[in-house]
């Protein structure tokens, strides 16, 4: 299967098998007006299976949304058909307004409008998530 | 600007300052008198409560300042659907710090992102309630004459003792105590707590359902209330809540100068006899509560005597 490559964009690689639709929610791609290409089960050396979204316009990706998601996939700006900028993520400290807390008795859920909270903590050997405000942890799907 | 959202916002340093201060006002109350003259306490409880409330206004008023606030949600304008942080940020612009409790986990952390005082946090939920922790060490303090080097029972409902929570990951702090952990199953201490205070310091601690076989093990027995407005169920609070009653039979083969402590109010888990016992703490913590809280008051308003 052949997808064009890019000339100004935004290309995510190194994603796990099967996460890039997650990653098409959180970051709103849906709201975008330029093309975008989900490139799922590409054969890779390192991983076996990846997935990659190729976006067809310069834009702000939210690094904290994509450590969160996934601290290995890898960001690569393209600029005139040309790789500018490969970042490499990492588990952000700190989470605004990306995840809600599911603690029924948190303060969060009452009063919506407050900016959702959540600061990573190790917990158990591994790192975890928990609400700011009434220090749930983070409820993750596998 | 300081906040006391959780006991360990205050360093080590900090809390025992602070014990230094509460029994110095208790030998010398003159001396504090008028330190907050002129101050105003706002005590903003959302949620019923009778100690510690007026032990935050009688600490207030023994230090010469005034107080002014509401004691049911249905008298503010969270009635009429106000956020938290909207009247947190009114009551900000009239008094110099604020007491507030509220039943949702967190609210006073949300308060604090808005106010222009200082936010003590007067117990929010099942979560937190470092007053009264504040309050638990002054009196360990007071009765063993140090924070360390000893064995301590904790006794009922672990699971949505706030003062519980919060005393273990205050005493997490200090030396060489050891922590016996007593609850039905359903009420263990939740699994975070045992993490993050004890576990990831390498704290030795027990856990059992049988008060009567670890009693004589004890220097400190921190006994709970099981509280009803914690649970969904009716059922599984009417099953619970007679788990450990300390009866004085049960003390009998405790060590003669063990510390009965418990955040109140009770209902059937210490009977009225257990009263005159000499061990028990639990009237003196009262006492040492509104000491604590001044102490408190004093250093989020950074007034030195």
């Amino acid at each position: 299967m052949n997808i064009d490559s890019i000339q100004n964009g935004v290309v995510l690689d190194h994603i796990k098998a099967g996460k890039s639709m997650d990653i098409y929610k959180y970051l709103k791609l849906d709201e975008l007006d330029c093309s975008v290409a989900i490139i799922k089960n590409v054969r890779s050396g390192r991983m076996g299976k990846k997935d990659i979204i190729k976006i067809d316009s310069p834009m702000e990706v939210d690094l904290d949304v994509l450590g969160y998601i996934d601290p290995h996939i890898t960001v690569n700006i393209i600029r005139d058909g040309v790789r500018m900028d490969k970042k490499h993520l990492a588990l952000p400290q700190r989470l605004v307004n990306v995840i809600r807390c599911k603690n029924p008795r948190c303060i969060t859920v009452s009063e919506p409008q407050l900016d959702a909270i959540f600061d990573l903590n190790e917990l158990y050997g591994q790192p975890v998530y928990r609400c700011a405000y009434c220090e749930t942890e983070e409820q993750r799907k596998a | 600007m300081r906040h006391l959202i959780d006991i360990t916002d205050l360093s080590v340093e900090e809390v025992n300052e602070l014990i230094a201060t509460a029994e110095d006002i208790m030998d010398h109350p003159e001396k504090y008198a008028q330190a907050c003259r002129g101050r105003q306490l706002a005590t903003l409880f959302f949620e019923p409560s009778t100690r510690t409330r007026l032990s935050f206004e009688s600490a207030m008023l023994a230090l010469g300042g005034t107080t002014l606030g509401f004691s049911d949600a249905n008298s503010s304008s969270t009635s009429k659907g106000e956020t938290v942080g909207d009247t947190i940020h009114t009551v900000s612009c009239y008094a110099d710090i604020i007491a507030m409790r509220h039943p949702k986990e967190g609210a006073p952390f949300a308060a604090s992102l808005r106010s222009e005082a200082p936010i003590i946090n007067a117990g929010d939920g099942g979560h937190n309630h470092p007053t009264q922790t504040l309050t638990d060490l002054v009196t360990i303090h007071r009765e063993k004459g140090r924070l360390n080097n000893f064995t301590i029972g904790f006794c009922g409902d672990l699971k949505f003792g706030r003062t519980v929570h919060s005393l273990v990951n205050a005493l997490s702090r200090y030396d060489n105590i050891r922590y016996v952990l007593i609850s039905p199953e359903e009420l263990k201490l939740p699994r975070y707590v045992k993490e993050t205070s004890l576990k990831s310091k390498g704290i030795d601690y027990t856990q059992t359902t049988d008060l009567e076989s670890v009693m004589p093990e004890l220097d400190v027995l921190y006994m709970t209330r099981v509280q009803k407005e914690r649970f969904f169920n009716e059922e599984d609070y009417l099953r619970l809540k007679d788990s450990y009653i300390l009866s004085l039979e049960k003390l009998a083969s405790a060590k003669s100068d063990l510390t009965i402590m418990h955040p109140l109010p009770r209902v059937n888990e210490i009977p009225v006899a257990v009263d005159d016992d000499p061990r028990a703490c639990y009237w003196k913590q009262v006492k040492n509560g509104k000491f604590a809280r001044m102490a408190l008051i004093l250093k989020l308003l950074n007034i030195k005597v």
